[in-house]
C-alpha cells in the first residue's frame, strides 16, 4: 500500500505565511487561556487530599456531599463522579501532617452512613511538597529544553536548534492551552505527558531537519525554500505514518487505559496532533525566518571536510615517517 | 552471499535473551529475577515523611542533663540546680570549688561534642554546632532504622524504608488490604515509643492542679497527664532513665487477664533503677510513654533485676504494636507526613487490566497496520517490535525495576514510537527502489541514509526521558525508565535486527514482487 506518492514537491514555503498566522493565533489563544483561566492544579502541585471511593451500586452523590459538609473543615470539598456512576472522587485542600488519624480516615468516618463503599485510593500531598514538586517540574522542563538545544546545536547548527526549540514551545504551549480549555487537572502525569510531547515533537522535527541537512548537501538548488519543500515532501509519508501509529496507541490509551491516566493520555493526544503539524508546517519556516544561509552552511561544511582531509594527510605523512 | 550474518545472530541472541529473562515476570514464578509491580498497580501505601529534628536536639539535651546528674551522684560531687534552658543548654552549679576540676574532666570524658562555660561556680553546657548537625543527621538515620525494624517485626511483605534527600524518609508498604490496616501501620510508624521512668515530685504534687507550666519549670518539674483519666502528675523534668536502656519488651497479662507490657533493662539501666528505688522507698515512680503517664506505682522496696511492667487499659492489638515499637527503639524525633499515596488492591488490579487492554489493542493496531502498508517489510518491523517488547521486560526484570501505571503507558507509547525507525527505513528503501536501484543497494543505502535521522531523533527523546527520570518522582520515574529502555532497545531491534533480517532474506526477495515484499508497485528497471 502506498498513500504518499509525490512526483513533484509540494510548495509549502509559499504558504508559510498562512501557517505562521494560524500558529501565532493558536499560541496566542493558548497563552491567553493559561494567563486568564489558569491551570487547574491537582493536588500534586497545589497540595491537598484526594479520596477515591467505590460504592456497591450507584454512588449517592448528594448524600455524600451532605455527609462531608457536616464537618466544617471540609466545606469546600468537591465530590465528582470518576469514570463510572459507582465511583466518586472527593477533593479537599486540606492535608494532615499527623501519621495517625488523617484526612482519609476522617472521610471514612464521615461517609460511614452513605452506604456500602470501599476506599480505593488516597493521595495526600502537603503544601510544602506540592510547591517543591512544582519547582522541580518547571526545572525539568527547562533542563530538557536546554539539553536539547545543546545537542541539536552540536549536531546541526544553532539556527536549527533555535527553530526546533521554538517549534517545541509552540507545541507545548498549545497542548497546555488545550489542557486549560478542557479543564484537565494538572498533576505529575500531565507534566510527564508534556515532557513526552517535548521529546516526541522534537523527534518529528529532527527527522525533517535531517532531511533538510541532507538536501543542502545533495540538492543543487541554492534556494533554501525549494530545499525545504523537497525535504518536507520526502519525509511527509514518514511523518504522517509515524504520527498515525503513535496516534493509534495513544488513542487506545485514552479510550481504554482507565480514568486515572486520562489526563495523561489526553495531553499526549493533543501533543501528537500539534507535534505533527508543527514539524511539517512550523519548524522549517522558522529556519527561513532565521535567515539560514545555504551557501554559508556549505562553505562551513566544505571547510570541515578540508580540515579532515588535511588531518588525514598529516597522519599519513606521520605514519610514513615524513614528519 | 552468506545466509547468516552477524546482525541476525545478534538479533536472535537478543530475542532469546528477551524471552528467557522476561519469563519469570510474565509467569510470575517464584524463582528468577522479575519486575516488581509498583504500588499503584499492586496496591499499597507510599509515604514521604519528614522529621522534627529540633525535638531530637531537645531530647539529646535532656539525656545530657540526666548523664550529668548520674555521673555527679556516682562520683559524689556536690551540685545543685541542674536545669535545661530554652536555648538548648544545661546549666548547673557546683557547690564545692575543689570539685570543679574533677567535674570538668568527667564531663569532657562522658559527654562528647559540647562546650562547657564557667562563670564562678555556675556552669553551662552547650552543644557545638557540629554536634547539632550530627544529632539531626543521626535522628534521620535512626528514624529510618527504627521504622524499618518496626515494619519488619510487624510481618509485612517487603516494606521499603529509605532516606530520601537530606531530610526525608521514603516508606513504601505493599500489600495492605484495607484502610483500617493502613491506619494501624501508620500509627505503628508514628509511635514515638519514648519510654521514661520519672520520679514524682512528692513535695509539690499536691499543688499540681493549680500550678502553671512555667511554675513547674521553675522547680525543675513538668506536668504530665494520665493516659486515660484527666488526672495530672508533677514529675521531675530529668528522667531516672529512658527507653534507650531497654533490652526487650513483650506482651503479657496481669492477674485480671489484662494485656500488659513487660520490659527488661540492660545492666546499666538495672543498676540505676535499683539505686533509685533503694533511696525512694515510699515515693511514687511514673511510667511515662510518649509524655503520657501510664501508671505511677508506689515504691515499696528496692527493685533489682531491671524488670518493669507497663499496664494501662490496652487492647491486645495495641499492646502488641506498642511492644514492637518499644523493642525497635524510640524515635528520636517525631515524624510528620509530607506526602501520602495509598492505593487499594482492587484499584491496582483494575489499572493493570485497563492498561493491558490498551497495550494489546494498540500493539495489534500497529502490527496490522504495518503489515497492510508494507507487506513483508511490515512483518519484519513487527518481529523487531515484538523482540523490543520482550527486551524491555527482560532488562527491567534483570534490574528488578518497578513497573508503575505510567510505566505501562510508557511501554504502550514505545510501541508507537519504536516502529518509527522502521517506517523511516522502509520509506527510504522505497524511495531508492522507485529511483530504480537494485534491491540489495536500496536496502544498504536505505539503512545508511536513515541512520543519522534515527540516531538524532532517539537521542533527543532520550534526553527528555533522562531529565524526567532524574527530576521525576515515584510513578513518573517508572514512565521515564520504560521509555528510556524502550528507546535503547529499539536501536538494537529496529535498526540492527531488521537490517540483519533483510540481509538474510535478500537472496529470496523477488524483484518482480515488490508489492509483496515492500508494499509498492514495482517500477524497477533492473
Amino acid at each position: 500500500m502506498e498513500i504518499f506518492k509525490y512526483k513533484k514537491s509540494l510548495s509549502l514555503m509559499s504558504k508559510s505565511r498562512q501557517f505562521g498566522i494560524l500558529s501565532i493565533v493558536l499560541v496566542g489563544l493558548s497563552l491567553g487561556l493559561i494567563l486568564i483561566k489558569g491551570f487547574n492544579y491537582g493536588i500534586d502541585f497545589a497540595g491537598g487530599t484526594l479520596v477515591q471511593v467505590k460504592y456497591k451500586g450507584d454512588a449517592p452523590i448528594a448524600q455524600i456531599r451532605e455527609a462531608i459538609a457536616k464537618d466544617k473543615n471540609y466545606e469546600s470539598a468537591t465530590v465528582t463522579f470518576f469514570g463510572s456512576n459507582e465511583e466518586v472522587v472527593i477533593r479537599t485542600k486540606s492535608s494532615s501532617k499527623a501519621l495517625g488519624e488523617d484526612v482519609s480516615d476522617k472521610m471514612r468516618t464521615l461517609l460511614s452512613t452513605t452506604g456500602d463503599f470501599e476506599v480505593r485510593r488516597v493521595d495526600m500531598v502537603g503544601a510544602k511538597v506540592g510547591s517543591e514538586l512544582r519547582e522541580k517540574g518547571l526545572m525539568s522542563m527547562l533542563l530538557a529544553i536546554i539539553g536539547i538545544l545543546i545537542y541539536v546545536s552540536f549536531r546541526f547548527e544553532w539556527r536549527f536548534a533555535l527553530a526546533s526549540v521554538m517549534a517545541l514551545m509552540h507545541d507545548v504551549t498549545i497542548a497546555m492551552g488545550a489542557v486549560v480549555l478542557f479543564g484537565i487537572e494538572v498533576n505529575l502525569d500531565t507534566l510527564a505527558a508534556l515532557l513526552t510531547i517535548l521529546g516526541y515533537s522534537l523527534n518529528d522535527t529532527i527527522i525533517v531537519f535531517d532531511r533538510i541537512r541532507e538536501g543542502i548537501r545533495t540538492i543543487k538548488d541554492p534556494n533554501l525554500g525549494n530545499i525545504i519543500d523537497e525535504s518536507v515532501t520526502r519525509t511527509l509519508s514518514r511523518t504522517t505514518l509515524t504520527s498515525l501509529t503513535t496516534f493509534f496507541v495513544v488513542l487506545t490509551l485514552f479510550l481504554f487505559g482507565g480514568e486515572i491516566i486520562r489526563g495523561f493520555s489526553f495531553t499526549l493526544l493533543v501533543g501528537v496532533i500539534v507535534g505533527t503539524y508543527s514539524s511539517i508546517f512550523v519548524a522549517s519556516p522558522i529556519l527561513m525566518w532565521l535567515k539560514f544561509s545555504v551557501s554559508g552552511f556549505r562553505e562551513k561544511e566544505a571547510l570541515k571536510v578540508k580540515r579532515e582531509k588535511e588531518k588525514e594527510k598529516m597522519r599519513a605523512m606521520y605514519e610514513n615517517g615524513t614528519i | 552471499m552468506k545466509t547468516l550474518n552477524f546482525r541476525v545472530i545478534l538479533f536472535v541472541f537478543a530475542l532469546i535473551f528477551g524471552l528467557v529473562f522476561s519469563i519469570p515476570s510474565l509467569t510470575q514464578s517464584d524463582s528468577g529475577k522479575k519486575i516488581t509491580l509498583g504500588l499503584d498497580l499492586q496496591g499499597g501505601l507510599h509515604m514521604l515523611l519528614g522529621i522534627k529534628s529540633e525535638v531530637a536536639i531537645k531530647s539529646r539535651i535532656k539525656s545530657m542533663a540526666a548523664t550529668i546528674k548520674y555521673v555527679f551522684d556516682d562520683e559524689e560531687i556536690i551540685y545543685d540546680d541542674i536545669r535545661i534552658l530554652d536555648d538548648d543548654s544545661v546549666s548547673f552549679e557546683i557547690l564545692d570549688e575543689d570539685d570543679t576540676k574533677k567535674a570538668k574532666e568527667l564531663l569532657s570524658k562522658e559527654i562528647e561534642g559540647t562546650v562547657l562555660t564557667q562563670d564562678g561556680l555556675a556552669f553551662k553546657l552547650k552543644m557545638t554546632p557540629e554536634e547539632v548537625e550530627r544529632t539531626k543527621a543521626n535522628a534521620i538515620k535512626q528514624a529510618v532504622d527504627t521504622i524499618r525494624n518496626r515494619l519488619n517485626e510487624f510481618g509485612l511483605a517487603e516494606p521499603t524504608v529509605a532516606k530520601q534527600g537530606e531530610d526525608k524518609i521514603l516508606v513504601e508498604v505493599p500489600g495492605i488490604k484495607t484502610q483500617a490496616d493502613e491506619q494501624r501501620i501508620r500509627e505503628l510508624i508514628a509511635r514515638a515509643a519514648h519510654l521514661q521512668l520519672m520520679a514524682v515530685d512528692e513535695d509539690r504534687v499536691a499543688r499540681v492542679k493549680t500550678m502553671s507550666k512555667n511554675e513547674a519549670k521553675s522547680f525543675g518539674d513538668v506536668i504530665l497527664l494520665d493516659v486515660a483519666t484527666p488526672k495530672k502528675y508533677l514529675v521531675k523534668q530529668i528522667p531516672i532513665l529512658d527507653g534507650s536502656m531497654l533490652t526487650d519488651a513483650k506482651v503479657g497479662f496481669d492477674k485480671n487477664n489484662q494485656p500488659v507490657i513487660n520490659f527488661s533493662l540492660n545492666g546499666q539501666g538495672a543498676k540505676i533503677f535499683g539505686d533509685f528505688t533503694a533511696v525512694s522507698v515510699g515515693k511514687r515512680m511514673a511510667v511515662v510513654l510518649d509524655d503520657k503517664v501510664y501508671s505511677a506505682p508506689n515504691i515499696r522496696e528496692r527493685i533489682g533485676g531491671g524488670r518493669v511492667q507497663i499496664s494501662g487499659s490496652f487492647r491486645i492489638e495495641e499492646a502488641h504494636d506498642l511492644a514492637i515499637a518499644l523493642r525497635s527503639g524510640a524515635l528520636l524525633a517525631p515524624v510528620v507526613v509530607m506526602e501520602k499515596r495509598s492505593v487499594g488492591p482492587s484499584l491496582g488490579a483494575d489499572s493493570i487490566k485497563a492498561s493491558s487492554i490498551a497495550l494489546v489493542l494498540g500493539f495489534l493496531l500497529v502490527v496490522v497496520f504495518m503489515v497492510l502498508y508494507y507487506g513483508v517489510a511490515g512483518v519484519v518491523a513487527d518481529v523487531a517490535l515484538i523482540a523490543n517488547l520482550f527486551l524491555i521486560l527482560a532488562i527491567m526484570s534483570l534490574f528488578g525495576a518497578t513497573l508503575t501505571l505510567p510505566g505501562m503507558a510508557g511501554i504502550v507509547l514505545t510501541v508507537g514510537m519504536a516502529v518509527d525507525a522502521n517506517v523511516i527505513i522502509n520509506e527510504r528503501i522505497r524511495e531508492l527502489l522507485h529511483e530504480g536501484k537494485s534491491i540489495g543497494k536500496s536496502i544498504e543505502d536505505g539503512y545508511n541514509n536513515a541512520f543519522t535521522a534515527i540516531l538524532d531523533a532517539n537521542i533527543t527523546t532520550l534526553i527528555a526521558s533522562v531529565v524526567l527520570y532524574v527530576y521525576g518522582t515515584g510513578a513518573i520515574k517508572g514512565f521515564a525508565l520504560t521509555m528510556s529502555i524502550g528507546i535503547l532497545a529499539s536501536m538494537l531491534t529496529a535498526i540492527v535486527g531488521t537490517h540483519g533480517i533483510y540481509q538474510w532474506l535478500l537472496p529470496k526477495i523477488d524483484k518482480n514482487r515488490l508489492g509483496y515484499w515492500f508494499g509498492i508497485k514495482a517500477e524497477g528497471k533492473k
